[in-house]
């Protein structure tokens, strides 16, 4: 790689972080909504949210064994361990229902979040 | 107990993939081995200290901590496997020459090893992590009996194990020519898989929300947890609904390494042409 090029693509790389960090998200709008897990259910296991909206979903899991939160519809999954909790951000979401699991528990861990 | 073993399967499967296309990538290296043993062991240990440290790990940054711990993780797996890619690929004409010379097994050293050593251990200590959880929540507080557990975990791991060692065979069995060009673009993948997850994790923690939107969604075709599914993950990175900005990561990653190997290869075949032209 000659001189000029890396120079022009640390330009390039340079423009665009700063570019990033320009427009760095603060979402003083996000809805916050919370949802625990007790003897692998959720609860709540419906979840209605608006449209179109960032929402930052904070999981309590009041088991003592962990838990998945796993939802191919909502392309996440993060592991809870037992006693824990963690913060799921979703969204911006098109009206319509997305199926989520508790991955270590389907059985009885389902519920569903509904955009509308 | 079925459940069991088809969440650790899943589990291990991603890594297994991870450390059989990257066996296959060092075939007949010498002490490759011993590097990549080192990997998979390390990792191991690692899942261990992890799973026991995640309780706090998911409380850190107001709840994004695990997500923190994942995108470094990520971040370096995807660093050393540019590495690999961009310094292995000018010199494989050369390794495919000298296994020729003097037999597949005695081809010298890769001086890459190092950084897909550490590849393999950080792939082992993602998908370890959670199965270690996983199985400790179980063996505290389930209804199942210690040997229920044990076997079902068992078999899990074993079939995982199973799947990388079929790719390894697998991809043994083509020419060492074909082998080198194979599993430099399977690698590469492997890259592209790695930053598709890393966009995928900086939009769960709420880093990056540009390209949020789904890209595509061909999950009635082909479900993400369906067996083809699954495998397709492990090796190409595949996942049936994507972000835009997955699919944007996946595509620059690749051609950023791409390009750069290129660059690479172009500069070191021309000093060799100095050289042999100022001799």
């Amino acid at each position: 790689m000659n001189n000029q090029k890396a120079k022009s693509i640390a330009i390039g790389l340079t423009v665009s972080i700063v570019s990033y960090l320009a427009v760095w998200p603060v979402h003083a709008s996000d809805l916050e909504l919370s949802m625990t897990i007790k003897n692998h259910t959720f609860e709540p296991s419906v979840l209605k949210v608006p449209a179109n909206q960032r929402i930052k979903l904070t999981v309590q899991n009041l088991d003592t064994s962990p838990e998945e939160f796993e939802s191919h519809a909502l392309n996440r999954e993060k592991v809870i361990p037992g006693g824990a909790k963690a913060v799921i951000y979703i969204g911006p979401l098109k009206p319509g229902r997305y199926e989520f699991i508790g991955e270590f528990n389907p059985a009885t861990a389902k519920g569903v979040v509904v955009a509308e | 107990m079925f459940g069991t073993g088809l969440i650790v399967f899943r589990e291990t499967l991603e890594a297994a993939l991870f450390v059989g296309i990257v066996a296959a990538s060092t075939r007949g290296v010498i002490d490759r081995s011993r590097w990549l043993s080192f990997g998979v062991a390390a990792g191991a240990f690692g899942s261990v200290l992890m799973a026991s440290a995640m309780g706090r790990i998911s409380s850190w940054a107001d709840g994004i901590g695990q997500d923190i711990v994942s995108l470094c993780i990520l971040v370096i797996a995807l660093c050393m496997l540019a590495w690999h890619c961009i310094w292995v690929s000018p010199n494989s004409s050369q390794m495919v020459q000298d296994a020729k010379q003097i037999g597949a097994s005695t081809s010298k050293g890769n001086q890459t090893l190092w950084a897909l050593a550490i590849a393999v251990a950080l792939s082992v200590l993602r998908e370890g992590a959670e199965t270690v959880l996983f199985v400790s929540g179980l063996i505290t507080g389930s209804s199942e009996s210690l040997g229920a557990i044990i076997s079902s975990v068992a078999i899990g791991l074993t079939l995982g194990t199973l799947a990388g060692w079929l790719i390894y065979e697998g991809l043994g069995r083509a020419k060492p020519q074909r082998l080198f060009a194979v599993t430099n673009i399977l690698i590469l993948m492997l890259a592209g898989s790695l930053a598709s997850q890393l966009a995928k994790t900086a939009n769960q923690a709420d880093w990056i929300s540009l390209f949020g939107e789904q890209a595509w969604d061909i999950s009635a075709l082909l479900p993400n947890d369906s067996a083809i599914g699954m495998v397709l993950h492990g090796v190409i990175g595949f996942d049936a609904s994507p972000t835009q900005l997955q699919v944007l990561f996946y595509l620059g990653a690749t051609s950023l390494i791409w390009i750069a190997a290129r660059q690479v290869k172009l500069l070191i075949s021309q000093r060799r042409n100095a050289l042999i032209t100022k001799t």
